[in-house]
């Protein structure tokens, strides 16, 4: 489904251009969870970002194909179309769009790129109805803007909300659990693995191993200073849930000496 | 100071072709009209004459330019014999088949037939002006040319002169009216280029109720000016939502003032959205003469091309616990042009007053402009005031989550526009007109997002 080759990245700042990707290598089949861990600042998150298309990061070198095709050469709202989905780490507020105008939009634009009618309102407000039911979205929600005033866990559990409408075939999650109390963790991960399939695939992004106790992975990458630096199964989150980063650190060392 | 005036004016064609036209029309008017009516019509005139058209060095008049306006052969009374405009022509402007009364007035003047008003009886006038100064004569004499200044504004001055013909909206003590009214104005501009001059009055006595929505529209291949003039009177104690859009061609100009006068306890809401015409100017003013009253000002401009559109506005408090509040927003692309210069007065007596004003703005190219003049002059101590104004570009977080769902980029900037300007659009109380409203917005969006 997804080949990411020797792909590197850097963002572009004020300051001057920054290499964040040096080399990552990831292969992801259908009905796969992979969780890619690591410390601060090791390029998690812009992994996420450079395989939406979000503005400000130059890929410098190597290739990401998604279903056959080149993925770097896609627009955002394309990627979307042909089935990626990004839970964010941050949400983001929109004041005057209510979700249910939000989702509305974006399933019939998606349903648009692939030839198909729009949904119908009956089967629009079905779908909302069950899917809020995955999450324990309150219906009272949807009505509201997207985001606004929504609790840092409502947020959360709104993307997984869209996730569960938009049903994506590649969903990444950008440290979903940040920020998240033990029950909306259960929610969400609970949400998660009630939409998992054979079909779509996972990358879970996480700083904590917490969230691996509920949406078990098969596959555990170690990101490190813009590669990834370990990979195993799901005994690799366990073995970092007990000996931390330490490893890594020891990496670091070596490096020097 | 006459010397000064005089330095700040210039003699154009037009002024000269006006004075000419003035002499011929006061001579057609001569026996028909009374005499103070007359006499109110030469003053005016020689306000015009002294002053003439505004130019930019004058303060008020600083970003906006009428000099495009003065170079075309316009008629003024164009041979319209209201024939011309049959049903199928008007049907694509009304918003509402059945539930309104509908005033039609073509280069200014009124058209009967087409017009059809509903809710008229012993409480209620709704017609042209030229009716309305027969059938309530003293109304129309104790409150026409009473309100808009027309002895420090060349416009005004000009539309007196030439007035009335227009609107005359009457509503008697204690009359709710919920039927709006709905004013057609159009220019057409078919045979050749048009000035006109609409002046509408409108007298809502104490404790009534009414809703008015002013729709300009042009039709035609060549140029139209319109200087309009609109007084509204509001009683004791009465609520009036007022609504003027101006949907007219790129070779239309408009320049227009509308004054209001607010007695004790009364409500006053005005809308005004711009996004058809070529160059625009709007002066919407507001004075409080009694306690308690409230007014409200919205407004929304959608620029594309080398549109220029100018919002003036003046809340004038002048007794105590009056409340003002005012919302303007832009949204302006290609080579557009948007001013705002937002006035609140609070007057000695006015202690206690709230008056508040915002104006926002996104600017969709680099090319777009906008001047943005917040003014609060406060002359008493106990009083409540605020102004920001805002400009920018769309959000880049905000348009990158929306397409990250699969929304394409101008449905998803089409999405963040529509949701910056609701509170706006939200300000329109009369149903239909406001889904005509959100259509009309979605056809210039799709324009200005082209």
């Amino acid at each position: 489904m997804l080949t990411i080759k020797n792909l590197k990245a850097k963002i572009e700042t004020s300051e001057g251009d920054k290499q964040i990707l040096k080399g990552i290598n990831l292969t992801v089949n259908p009905g796969e969870i992979h969780a890619i861990m690591g410390p601060n600042g090791s390029g998690k998150s812009t992994l996420a970002s450079v395989l939406t298309g979000r503005e400000g990061y130059v890929v410098t070198e190597g290739e990401v194909i998604y279903d056959g095709k080149d993925l770097l050469e896609l627009d955002p709202e394309e990627r979307a179309r042909e089935g990626i989905f990004l839970a964010f780490q941050y949400p983001i507020e929109i004041p005057g769009v209510s979700n249910v105008n939000f989702l509305k939009t974006a399933i019939n634009e998606i349903r648009k790129s692939k030839g198909e009618e729009p949904m119908s309102s009956v089967e629009f407000l079905k779908a909302m109805k069950e899917k809020a039911k995955l999450v324990n979205i309150e219906p009272e929600m949807l009505s509201r803007y997207v985001n606004v005033g929504f609790s840092g866990g409502e947020k959360k559990r709104n993307e997984i909300f869209q996730l569960a409408m938009l049903e994506p075939k590649l969903s990444i999650l950008d440290e979903t659990d940040s920020g998240l109390d033990i029950d909306a963790l259960k929610i969400v991960a609970g949400g998660v693995n009630k939409l998992k399939s054979k079909d779509n695939a996972f990358i879970v992004i996480t700083h904590y191993q917490r969230l691996l106790n509920y949406i078990v992975p098969d596959f555990v990458h170690v990101m490190f200073d813009g590669k990834i630096v370990r990979s195993g199964g799901k005994e690799l989150a366990l073995e970092l849930e007990e000996n931390g980063y330490d490893f890594i650190n020891a990496l670091k060392e070596n490096a020097e000496v | 100071m006459e010397n000064n005036l005089k330095e700040n004016t210039f003699e154009t064609d037009l002024t000269k072709k006006l004075i000419n036209e003035f002499q011929s029309y006061q001579s057609k008017l001569n026996g028909d009209a009374s005499g103070s009516l007359n006499q109110l019509r030469t003053d005016a005139m020689s306000v015009f004459e002294k002053l003439g058209f505004p130019v930019k060095k004058m303060e008020e008049w600083k970003y906006t330019n009428l000099s495009p306006v003065m170079n075309h052969d316009f008629k003024f009374s164009p041979d319209l014999s209201g024939s011309d405009f049959t049903q199928a022509d008007i049907d694509k402007y009304i918003f509402s088949a059945g539930n309104v009364n509908l005033l039609i007035f073509i280069n200014g003047i009124f058209n009967s037939e087409l017009s059809s008003v509903i809710s008229n009886n012993e409480n209620i006038f709704i017609g042209s002006i030229s009716e309305g100064m027969k059938n309530h004569k003293q109304i129309f004499e104790k409150h026409y040319s009473k309100y808009a200044d027309y002895r420090n504004r060349s416009l005004a001055a000009l539309n007196t002169a030439f007035s009335p013909e227009g609107a005359f909206i009457y509503l008697k003590k204690n009359t709710e009216l919920s039927t709006p009214v709905h004013i057609l104005n159009i220019s057409d501009s078919k045979k050749n280029s048009v000035f006109s001059q609409p002046r509408n009055l409108f007298v809502i006595e104490e404790g009534s109720k009414i809703y008015i929505a002013e729709d300009y529209y042009s039709v035609g291949d060549n140029f139209s000016f319109t200087n309009m003039v609109t007084e509204f009177y509001c009683g004791k104690n009465s609520h009036a939502e007022h609504y003027k859009i101006q949907n007219e061609d790129d070779k239309s100009f408009h320049v227009g003032m509308t004054q209001v006068h607010q007695e004790q306890d009364s409500h006053f809401s005005n809308t005004t959205i711009s996004w058809g015409g070529s160059i625009i100017r709007n002066d919407l003013n507001s004075v409080f003469d009694g306690t308690n009253t409230e007014s409200h000002f919205f407004g929304l401009y959608l620029l594309s091309g080398k549109q220029h559109v100018d919002n003036h506005t003046l809340a004038d408090h002048k007794m105590p616990n009056c409340y003002s509040n005012e919302l303007y927003k832009g949204i302006i692309g290609d080579n557009a042009t948007g001013v705002f210069n937002g006035k609140i007065m609070v007057r000695e007596d006015a202690q206690k007053t709230n008056a508040y004003q915002s104006n926002g703005n996104i600017l969709l190219s680099d090319d777009a402009t906008i001047y943005s003049k917040p003014q609060l002059e406060i002359f008493a101590d106990d009083v409540k005031c605020s102004h920001g104004a805002t400009s920018g570009q769309l959000n880049e977080d905000e348009m990158f989550y929306i397409k990250s769902r699969g929304i394409g980029d101008k449905d998803a900037k089409s999405l963040l526009l529509k949701a910056f300007v609701s509170d706006v659009i939200d300000s329109i109380k009369i149903e239909e007109f406001k889904i005509n409203i959100e259509e009309k917005m979605e056809m210039k969006l799709k324009n200005i997002l082209k």
